[in-house]
């Protein structure tokens, strides 16, 4: 997909809870050997989905360095919206000062909804329905005790305010690419606690389908290769599944390493690809492409690929980034986990 | 009786088919089977499956997928037999050729379980135990098997290492098998540091879960072009329980099913060329092969550490990669082994192929050993 003009990213936060429960303490409690991550970030008592996501939306503005008044959409993808009825984007728009001119929605596509709320932001700025949109891709991820997700599912996020050229740009859009199919490999019905999951239907039909088949239709639309890209960064559930899809696509390690932050923070769900995007904006010089590509259960993949323009890093560096979140950390152990989400009551 | 061949063989590559359903894997397995037989002429269908009315809440094969393939109107019908079903299907298949009702059979395997959870696997699974005595205790088919891995190595003296050993070999012929889900090697070292699926039994000692599908096609046999033919076929059950076990190192359906078999076609284990054994685990394959008297008993561990079970060694086994390497989808396992060993026989084995192999065996259990059925083919 092209846009009328140019779109670009004018700004972008991040947000990691300080908590960490190491997978090892996970197979302490449950038993089993391996683990799928080192560790992953943890809510403490008093943070969720909307508190994750003002926090990434106050650093972008804030990066952005643009009045909160002109951002005329706001929309939060996640999985885990602390109510069923009531938008978590309308009280991150008037924490940021957004109101009341403005769109506001949550998303739900499962680990793509945050990208999938970049895809309409693009659009309105595109189309000049509002100068500048703001997506957030946040959860607070849940996995059944015991679960094969237990060990990896976590808390964060990541917000990015779009914007249109001659408006300064910290990354303009070449192009986006949207992969979606009915395939049913996790789900989480109404009321229900946990999600579940096809085991490994979630990977070769699932995850890595959907991933090749965007990546390889935007690279196909744009003309691109793996190899005129910098960096990539995609979907990472666990640490194994984005590093065999970067090589089935034919990226090196050397690519992905900036953004591949799931073996530190757990799997944020529709937090995973923005973060990864934001560690990898961090690091990045102008000039340098970035292959972006989500994956969402359900299923999809959105894919996107930018050009870091001028901004010189440290323009970007005034606001926390990702491996400045990674490094503040506090453990918690498995019992203290399990009361920060919800896991035992009183 | 009249004598009766494998005149076409169909095998669909054991794996993880997320694109195809029971119906997409039998008819390809059919359909092959019917082409490498060069005939369109079926007049029974015999479909042997075993996980369908759990994992797809499907019953009803046999209309179903005669109709899969354009043959509504022939007999069809389905047969279960746990993971034996295949053996069980192919003897009955053969009985409606040698009898003279049929003239054209097909015999096809088929089982669909990668889209089942893992519990609904291991619950289909445990459903060939008595669910009032056995299965409701919640013990896995390998729990069971570990039972009497235990009791073999305390009387025996066997070492792990050489139990794992059948796993090292079954991997080690798949190598260039082009059907087999896993056709790689597998170091001795790598078995061992595996998790404990049932402690002592490592994960790698066990066969996985796969798709597939399997199909031969039985004809009267008069000639060689006729095919492979059937030299004999039984079907043996044993004690259901552990309890009523003679001993916990041995299964009596074994050894009564290749004893009969062996009488049927006039041979000794001494003139087997190519042997399929069920290494469902590394235990079942080691004591099968003591049972059918290719190794004395308490010794098969050692036989196969030695080597005798290669391609090119005394009693070359499981060539295609067996349970363990080339999968083991339930219903359709026992026709896998059949056809391979029919490939042997032709000399269609590719880069599989033992030499000069003119009389072959394939051995399917069961629940823990509670049914046996043996094959025995002879290339003409």
């Amino acid at each position: 997909m092209k846009t009328s003009g140019t779109v670009g990213i004018v700004g972008y936060g991040a947000y990691i809870p300080m908590n960490r429960l190491k997978a090892e303490e996970v197979n302490r409690v449950w038993g089993g050997s391996g683990t799928p991550i080192e560790e992953k970030s943890v809510i403490s008592i008093d943070e969720d989905t909307v508190t994750i996501s003002v926090e990434c939306a106050r650093y972008a503005v804030k990066r952005a360095g643009i009045d909160p008044g002109e951002i005329g959409a706001v929309y939060v993808g996640t999985e885990s919206k602390p109510y069923a009825v009531k938008p978590c984007g309308t009280i991150v728009a008037e924490a940021i000062g957004a109101t009341p001119r403005v769109t506001a929605a949550d998303y739900e596509f499962a680990c793509k909804a945050g990208t999938e709320a970049f895809q309409t932001c693009i659009g309105l700025v595109s189309s000049g329905m509002v100068r500048y949109a703001m997506a957030i891709g946040a959860d607070t991820a849940q996995g059944r005790p015991a679960d094969a997700l237990e060990y990896t599912t976590a808390c964060g996020g990541a917000a990015f305010i779009f914007g249109k050229k001659p408006d300064r740009t910290i990354a303009d859009l070449e192009g986006s690419y949207s992969y979606v199919t009915d395939t049913p490999d996790f789900w989480r019905r109404g009321l229900e606690m946990y999600p579940r999951h096809g085991n490994r239907f979630t990977g070769e039909p699932a995850y890595f389908s959907h991933i090749i088949g965007a990546a390889k239709g935007l690279m196909g639309e744009l003309g691109t290769e793996p190899k005129d890209y910098r960096y990539a960064v995609f979907h990472q559930p666990n640490t194994k599944f984005p590093i065999n899809v970067a090589k089935m696509l034919g990226f090196g390690m050397d690519a992905i390493k900036p953004g591949l932050i799931v073996p530190y923070v757990g799997n944020t769900y529709a937090g995973s690809t923005p973060l990864g995007l934001a560690a990898t904006l961090d690091i990045s010089a102008p000039g340098d492409r970035i292959l972006v590509v989500s994956y969402g259960s359900g299923a999809g993949s959105d894919a996107f690929s930018f050009v870091v323009q001028e901004a010189a890093p440290g323009e970007r560096g005034s606001d926390p980034s990702v491996s400045k979140f990674i490094a503040r950390k506090c453990y918690v152990d498995y019992s203290v986990y399990s009361k920060l989400r919800g896991k035992i009551h009183r | 009786m009249r004598r009766v061949a494998i005149a076409g063989v169909g095998l669909t590559k054991v794996g993880e088919h997320w694109s195809m359903g029971l119906k997409d894997l039998f008819a390809e397995a059919a359909l092959k089977a019917l082409d490498d037989a060069g005939t369109d002429d079926v007049d029974a269908l015999y479909v042997s499956n075993m996980c369908a009315s759990t994992l797809q809440g499907q019953l009803h094969l046999g209309a179903m997928m005669a109709d899969a393939i354009g043959k509504s109107g022939i007999t069809a019908l389905n047969i279960e037999a746990a993971a034996a079903s295949g053996g069980v299907t192919f003897h009955e298949g053969v009985k409606a050729i040698a009898s003279g009702l049929s003239k054209s059979v097909l015999v096809v395997g088929v089982e669909k379980m990668s889209d089942g959870l893992p519990e609904s696997v291991l619950a289909t699974q445990s459903m060939s135990e008595d669910q009032e005595y056995t299965a409701y205790t919640g013990v896995t088919n390998v729990g069971l098997s570990a039972l009497m891995y235990r009791q073999y190595t305390e009387k025996f003296g066997a070492k792990a290492e050489d139990i794992a050993m059948f796993a090292v070999r079954s991997h080690e012929n798949a190598e260039g098998s082009p059907h087999a889900q896993y056709p790689f090697k597998l170091s001795i070292d790598r078995i061992m540091a595996s998790p404990m699926e049932a402690d002592p039994i490592h994960m790698l000692e066990c066969a996985g879960i796969g798709d597939g599908g399997a199909a031969v096609l039985l004809r009267p046999a008069k000639r060689a072009s006729d095919g492979v033919e059937v030299a004999a076929t039984s079907v043996a059950t044993g004690a259901y329980y552990l309890s009523g076990m003679r001993d916990l190192v041995s299964f009596d359906a074994v050894r009564l099913a290749s004893e009969r078999a062996y009488k049927a076609a006039g041979i000794s284990p001494r003139d087997v060329d190519v042997l399929e054994v069920h290494d469902e685990t590394t235990i079942a394959g080691v004591i099968s092969l003591e049972d059918m008297g290719f190794a004395e008993k308490g010794r098969g561990a050692a036989y196969v550490a030695k080597g005798n079970t290669t391609r090119g060694g005394e009693t070359p086994t499981n060539t295609f990669g067996g349970l363990k390497a080339r999968g083991h989808p339930l219903g359709a396992t026992g026709l896998y082994q059949i056809g391979e060993v029919a490939l042997q026989l032709l000399g269609e084995a590719g880069a599989c192929q033992v030499q000069d192999a003119e009389v072959g065996l394939a051995q399917s259990l069961g629940g823990l050993g509670s049914t046996c059925a043996v094959t025995v083919l002879r290339r003409f």
